[in-house]
């Protein structure tokens, strides 16, 4: 027997960056704006995306949402409120969204062509660990944290916070009780992701909303 | 816990690698993975065994090379090396920097294997 050491230098995860690959041109050429929203669960991603789904609508914009549960559809119901198509996908224990299941579900989504679409928002599954790994041919990844979580929690998943876009802090209506310290929260996003777009949001008052939404019209092509 | 899906990866990835060398068995594979990959050394070497059983690449060792985040300043337009992940600001000089050079591999480096020996050819005597 003899032994040889094969050099190959290969990307684990090609075959899901191929397909996010694919998806990104997809999007580009359709001239739809795709987010990924990752967060913990119980940040108000949903909350969040219901609220930005309604005010986009009430701008006269076109926008979808894939909304992504290991179990249940109860999430796509909630954001079904806002008037915007909604798919559920659920993982079945999977703890994140991969190419493939955006893909599938774009597939055969009723009503929904991705050329008459303004906005795209994929809500991942509840987790900020696993869906740093993953691709989703997303333009702008969203990381989302909640006053209730801790100034420290960029410090604890920098994975995550560092490949993010845009960092959004919600539920700030309840910032004050919690005792939120909004400084070093923004400075520690700031030093994992330096020079990050930081909104400062509440899905309950309205708050800040008018300032992400500005964000997604300049991202966005005119509509 | 993605360990699991990411060593069905690595499983996938390598067997179409080693399926080039035909006959020959895979001893072990080398990773790199960068500080910010967010996959846990020892969680995947615990997966490693369980996605590896009943495939080509069942009884094979797994080295994980971590690599630390290198940093690339526009400040001072240096690359250096950070420790840890909790602030992302140039060694050098101090200042925040964005620019990643190195952190977020996931790839596979190298596989040894081990090859039969060729059989030669007997060589039919001169007449």
């Amino acid at each position: 027997m003899t032994t040889r050491i094969v050099e190959l230098r290969r990307g684990i995860l090609k075959k899901n960056d191929e397909l996010a690959a694919g998806l990104r041109s997809r999007f580009t050429t359709a001239g739809v704006l795709v987010l990924n929203l990752v967060s913990s669960p119980g940040t108000g991603k949903t909350a969040f995306l219901e609220r930005t789904l309604r005010e986009l609508r009430a701008r006269g914009a076109q926008a979808a949402a894939l909304v992504g549960d290991l179990e249940t559809d109860n999430d796509a119901r909630r954001l079904a409120a806002s008037g915007a198509p909604v798919r559920q996908i659920n993982t079945h224990g999977i703890c994140h969204l991969d190419a493939e299941m955006i893909t599938k579900h774009l597939e055969g989504w009723e009503g929904v062509s991705l050329a008459g679409l303004n906005y795209l928002f994929i809500e991942n599954v509840g987790n900020l660990v696993c869906p740093s790994s993953y691709d989703l041919g997303e333009r702008i990844r969203a990381a989302l944290l909640s006053v209730t979580e801790g100034e420290d929690k960029p410090l604890k998943y920098p994975g995550l916070f560092n490949s993010a876009d845009a960092a959004v802090i919600t539920k700030i209506d309840i910032a004050e009780p919690c005792g939120f310290d909004r400084e070093l929260a923004l400075h520690n996003i700031n030093e994992i992701r330096p020079g990050i777009r930081i909104f400062e949001t509440s899905a309950k008052t309205g708050a800040g909303m008018d300032d992400w939404l500005a964000y997604l019209a300049e991202q966005a092509k005119p509509y | 816990m993605h360990e699991l899906s990411i060593a069905a990866s690595i499983v996938e990835s390598v067997t179409e690698s080693a399926a080039a060398y035909p006959g020959a068995h895979v001893k072990e594979v080398r990773l790199r993975v960068g500080a910010l990959a967010s996959v846990v050394e020892d969680s995947l070497k615990f997966c490693w065994e369980l996605a590896t059983e009943g495939s080509p690449l069942a009884g094979a060792a797994l080295v994980i090379h971590m690599l630390p985040v290198i940093l690339h300043c526009d400040a001072c337009g240096a690359d250096t090396e950070i420790a840890g992940v909790q602030s992302f600001r140039c060694p050098q000089c101090g200042e925040l920097a964005a620019d990643l050079r190195q952190g977020r591999e996931l790839e596979s480096e190298s596989i040894e294997l081990e090859e039969p020996d060729e059989i030669e050819e007997p060589v039919e005597e001169q007449v």
